[in-house]
């Protein structure tokens, strides 16, 4: 066989691999693109109910439920307007009010408590942990439901009942067994190196715990108030039990309100009230998810 | 005053007993290496006299001070851990104050602290980084520097070196060696215990060292004692390097050692080291650099085959198998008037001076009377 027939075979394996190569690459690009586009149409359809409260937002109680679609063909910001001003003494903006006025100190008292509380169980030997700890993650399983009567008798007894501490004090007790749970998860993974320097540096276990182990500890903690924020956003029950006055209602109550006090309901000043309900739960979740992810990548230890 | 006292040291976890009952005494000044093999309670007893450990059972005193109880700030001690532990979120030059800041000690006293200490250790230029964003070495001079910058009575350092390339160990052992001979002209009490596991750290950086076994002191005592004169065979075997040879042998008539089925005769002087009342079973020991390779048909001396060569440069470690014990013997490679090859016939005989008899049952050395 001569040089050139065998370079010549050889170009042609070439091309023929070539070829082989485009033919991969344009298949993966087809897969992709149907990949795609069954995530956007999956994606649609789960979205299509959010959009359309916002669509239906903005438009007059008679169009609400004649089209299915999400765009209204008369526009008007009606709703929020009268929505804002319910049928209560009060506007909607001290709705809000009241759901800040639960929510921050909540968040704030969830934070410090489950973090001491888990500080405690991930570091520390004491007598009876081994319990303790089993009774935390049994609090974990138990459906909420369960303990609300006899909580509720308790609360009757302190004479707290139509104020925030029931909503407020569970919470900075370490009340929420979830949070102290994940919290020992994480400080579990955290060396002790660290802790055990600063306590030869001088530090006490205290100090240890704000200088050293909380920096180490702020995406677990930022999780902790993003969830708490969610869920007491969201929770309807607490309020519906514990508080009875209108003045101290958060949103979720006074958007059932508007249902219950209007006879023909109008739906789109609930619709919109609904509307200004989810924006803060969704801007926080936006913001945050960025931040948390971020969080979870710098924090990672380094030995 | 800066002693540090341990007195029937104990520490149980659990049902395991990880120290049984130390005692140990560390001069003023002192640099104490704590060696031993991996799981013999070197960290543990670290971390007791750093009270990050609680104790079970003794004393432990520094300065004059009891200070079993105490926190480890409140002990006048600092520690420089393996993975150097320093904190993540914080810049070199905070690491380097913690300490000073939780004291709540003067802005312009931390400044120059920490300026003193990052030239001593020569981190300037890093003071503004984050510890990520140092390399191994760089990382374990902060953790050194935040140890010194507290003026410490006692530094403890638990295998600092360990995770650094051999080059940078060997440089980092200057500098630690030199930092505390430094410390000490200055009229500082800075006594250093030392954990490692390495025999050549140990060597070449204590005053004196300790030699630990399954939570047991085996030894203390300085470098060229604890090479020449090693308490018992587990302290002969762990130190010196290649290994010591050990094995068993009988003493015959208290003149005569036979190993195997080959004997020969114990000198007078060595004789007179060996203990009157010594049992005939025994095991002896003899470092590789202690033979010498007599003629074939001399009449004493151990008859071996060369199992395998290996040339280091300087010297020539010969493999010999003397029927079934394998020994290693260390011969200088200047010689050009005998080629050492694989499967030679050679005899080889143990200086007198330099043979150790062990009791076999208890390892411990009875040949150093006189
Ligand atoms: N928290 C603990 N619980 C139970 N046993 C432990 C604990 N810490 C150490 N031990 C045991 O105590 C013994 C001594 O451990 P230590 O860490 O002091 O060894 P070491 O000499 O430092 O070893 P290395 O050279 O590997 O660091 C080991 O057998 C170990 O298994
Ligand atoms: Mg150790």
């Amino acid at each position: 066989m001569t040089e050139q027939t065998l370079s010549s075979m050889l170009s042609t394996h070439d091309l023929e691999a070539i070829r082989a190569r485009k033919r991969e690459q344009r298949k993966i690009f087809i897969s992709s693109i149907i990949r795609y586009v069954i995530l956007f149409v999956v994606g649609l359809i789960m979205l299509y109910p959010l959009i359309w409260l916002i669509g239906a937002s903005f438009k007059t109680n008679a169009e609400m439920f004649t089209s299915a679609g999400f765009w209204p063909t008369h526009p008007t910001v009606s709703g929020y307007i009268e929505g804002w001003k319910t049928s209560t003494p009060y506007t909607f903006g001290r709705f809000f009010l009241n759901t800040l006025l639960i929510l921050i100190p909540k968040m704030i008292g969830t934070a410090i408590s489950a973090t001491a509380v888990a500080y405690g169980f991930a570091r520390f030997e004491f007598p009876g942990k081994k319990v303790l700890f089993a009774s935390l993650i049994a609090i974990l399983l138990l459906p909420n439901v369960v303990t609300r009567i006899p909580q509720y008798l308790l609360f009757r007894e302190f004479g707290w009942l139509d104020s925030f501490l029931p909503l407020w004090v569970p919470s900075a007790l370490a009340g929420d067994a979830f949070f102290v749970f994940m919290l020992v998860q994480f400080l579990r993974a955290i060396p002790r190196d660290m802790e055990e320097a600063a306590r030869v540096d001088g530090a006490s276990s205290w100090q240890a715990l704000l200088f050293i182990i909380v920096p180490l500890l702020t995406p677990a903690l930022i999780s902790v108030c993003l969830f708490q924020f969610m869920w007491t956003m969201n929770d309807f029950l607490g309020p519906l039990i514990y508080l009875s006055s209108v003045d101290k209602y958060p949103v979720s109550l006074a958007l059932k309100l508007s249902i219950d006090t209007t006879e023909a309901f109008a739906w789109n000043k609930i619709l919109s009230m609904s509307v200004l309900a989810i924006t803060p739960a969704l801007v926080v979740f936006f913001v945050a998810q960025k931040y948390f992810i971020e969080g979870i990548s710098a924090g990672g230890v380094k030995g | 005053m800066a002693r540090v006292q341990l007195k029937s040291l104990e520490k149980v976890y659990g049902k395991f007993k990880a120290v049984h009952g130390i005692d140990l005494e560390i001069e003023d000044g002192e640099f104490m290496v704590l060696v031993g093999p991996s799981g013999c309670a070197k960290s543990t007893t670290l971390r007791m006299i750093a009270g990050l450990e609680r104790i079970s059972g003794g004393e432990i005193r520094i300065g004059d001070d009891l200070v079993n109880d105490k926190p480890p700030g409140q002990r006048g001690i600092a520690m420089v851990f393996q993975n150097y532990a320093l904190y993540p979120h914080m810049k070199v030059k905070n690491n380097l104050s913690f300490g000073l800041r939780l004291k709540h000690a003067p802005k312009d006293e931390i400044a120059a602290s920490t300026e003193e200490v990052s030239h001593i250790l020569e981190i300037e230029e890093y003071l503004e980084r984050l510890p990520k964003q140092l390399s191994g070495g760089q990382a374990q001079r902060v953790a050194v520097g935040r140890a010194l910058i507290k003026k410490p009575q006692v530094f403890l350092f638990d295998e600092p070196l360990s995770n650094l390339d051999a080059k940078l160990r060997a440089s980092m052992r200057v500098r630690i060696t030199d930092l505390h001979k430094q410390l000490l002209s200055e009229g500082m009490h800075s006594t250093v215990v030392y954990v490692t596991h390495d025999q050549t750290e140990a060597m070449t950086m204590g005053n004196r060292i300790c030699v630990m076994k399954e939570g047991r002191i085996m030894q203390v005592a300085d470098p060229y004692t604890l090479y020449q004169r090693p308490a018992n065979a587990f302290v002969a075997g762990f130190i010196g390097s290649p290994e010591m040879n050990i094995g068993d042998a009988t003493l015959v008539d208290g003149g005569k050692l036979k190993i195997g089925t080959q004997t020969f005769t114990i000198d007078d002087k060595a004789r007179a080291r060996i203990d009157k009342d010594a049992p005939s079973e025994v095991t002896f020991g003899v470092r590789p650099q202690h033979f010498t390779v007599v003629d074939q048909d001399a009449e004493e001396g151990l008859l071996g085959r060369i199992s395998h060569v290996e040339f280091m440069g300087h010297e020539v470690y010969l493999y010999i198998t003397v029927e079934d014990q394998s020994f290693i013997v260390v011969v200088p490679a200047t010689g050009l008037e005998r080629q050492y090859l694989r499967d030679d016939a050679i005899r080889i005989m143990p200086q007198q001076d330099a043979l150790h008899i062990f009791n076999r049952r208890t390892g411990e050395n009875i040949s150093l009377s006189a």
